[in-house]
């Protein structure tokens, strides 16, 4: 699937992580900025990117600015900000859930 | 998760279902159910949002014993057929429908719940249900709600709304919720199932959620919702019993054991009758000593 828009789910908050996707031409990229990111960057980078696979995206520009988020809490930004950039957020993603 | 329908229910906790460091932190404070929110504390732009999130610490995070409650969205919204599958598949013990106004409402809410059991694969009967009651009709048809489904755990008071639909606001000596607040206990205790009070909502007036909650706690309340984990070890204290009553209990249930042995179903103590309806008082005290910390596994008092 093609990323249409750009959406973006998530604060800014303690233990919130902020992602916002947009439309990609080069495979999956993220570029993730943590304050936890020397010992959990390649963690959540790897939570994220398998949302992506869920969704089957080929091409997609993904920024996280992660605040301490749990994994759970990664995963379901994640999700919605997929969801809302295809524009198909109203109905929960079985697929990724 | 952990539902149990006959449990101590003394304090329910909101929790918005979009703040990600609350959902994370629900679980310590010791509530007895948390209640996640995806209606009024989330914004409309949020909705799914929030969904998601829930749905994914339901899936993920341990909160212990604590019975684990979902707020949807009403029957009439965009959002509330999205909610309730997802938070079916997710395992949810309890979805608390908003705005109940009468039966038809549960029986609604229950027909999407069993058709989202089937979809998902979950047993059917195995999510529950709870009804806020939160306007004057909702009031008048309580005893009907509250025996409307086998899936109903218990019914709720929301004074916010309510108080707004009878053209009246809070007081502090809460007379304006007393018909309200005595209609859902007896139509609680008439279908068995919880009553559980409304928010106490100015958080730093400790003695007037103290006094709220000795009041509701005589009326026969199961317990109060909760906006502050700050209230919770308050509530509790209201609900602890005392050590005689305690020693009363432990001698209560003593002697209708010995009854039982000697196969009977009744017994005098102290020169007063022991039968079923007593013993059930002493099982619950000793069930809120026991949660209170007061005795320990085998029944020994070690409260101060």
């Amino acid at each position: 699937m093609e990323i249409k828009k750009t959406a973006m789910d998530g604060t800014l908050e303690s233990s919130d992580i902020q992602i916002t996707v947009s439309k990609g031409t080069n495979g999956v990229n993220i570029d993730l900025t943590s304050d936890v990111k020397e010992r959990f960057g390649d963690d959540i980078i790897a939570t994220i990117k398998k949302v992506a696979s869920d969704f089957q995206l080929d091409n997609v520009n993904i920024k996280a600015v992660d605040q301490g988020a749990l994994d759970c809490v990664i995963k379901a930004r994640a999700i919605t900000a997929i969801q809302r950039a295809l524009g198909n957020s109203e109905e929960p993603a079985w697929e990724a859930l | 998760m952990a539902f149990k329908k006959d449990r101590l229910r003394r304090t329910m906790m909101f929790v918005p279902g979009n703040n990600a460091g609350m959902i994370k932190d629900a679980g310590i404070y010791g509530a007895d159910s948390i209640m996640f929110d995806l209606e009024d504390s989330v914004s409309l732009a949020e909705k799914d949002s929030a969904r998601n999130l829930v749905y994914e610490a339901l899936t993920t995070v341990d909160y212990g014993d604590a019975e684990l409650v979902v707020r949807t969205n009403g029957l009439d919204t965009d959002f509330f057929e999205a909610d309730v599958k997802a938070m079916v598949k997710a395992g949810i013990d309890v979805i608390r429908i908003p705005k109940t106004e009468n039966a038809d409402m549960v029986k609604e809410m229950e027909n999407l719940v069993v058709a989202a059991e089937k979809e998902f694969g979950i047993p059917v009967g195995t999510t529950h249900l709870m009804a806020a009651i939160e306007s004057a009709e909702g009031v008048l048809n309580v005893p009907e709600i509250a025996k409307s489904s086998d899936r109903m755990i218990g019914v709720a008071l929301s004074a916010e709304d309510y108080t707004t639909d009878m053209q009246t606001h809070r007081y502090p000596n809460g007379k304006e919720l007393e018909f309200a607040r005595n209609m859902i206990i007896n139509a609680a205790r008439a279908a068995d199932i919880a009553a559980f009070d409304t928010v106490y909502t100015d958080v730093d007036n400790t003695q007037g959620l103290i006094d709220e909650t000795e009041y509701i706690h005589e009326l026969g309340y199961d317990g109060k919702s909760v906006i502050n984990p700050r209230q919770i070890p308050v509530i509790d204290k209201v609900f602890e019993p005392s050590k005689e009553a305690i020693k009363n209990a432990q001698n209560v249930i003593a002697a209708i054991e010995r009854a039982h042995q000697a196969g009977s179903g009744v017994i005098a103590m102290n020169g007063q009758m022991v039968d079923r309806p007593v013993v059930m008082r002493a099982e619950r005290v000793m069930k809120l000593a026991q949660a209170s910390g007061l005795v320990d596994k085998e029944g020994h008092y070690i409260g101060k």
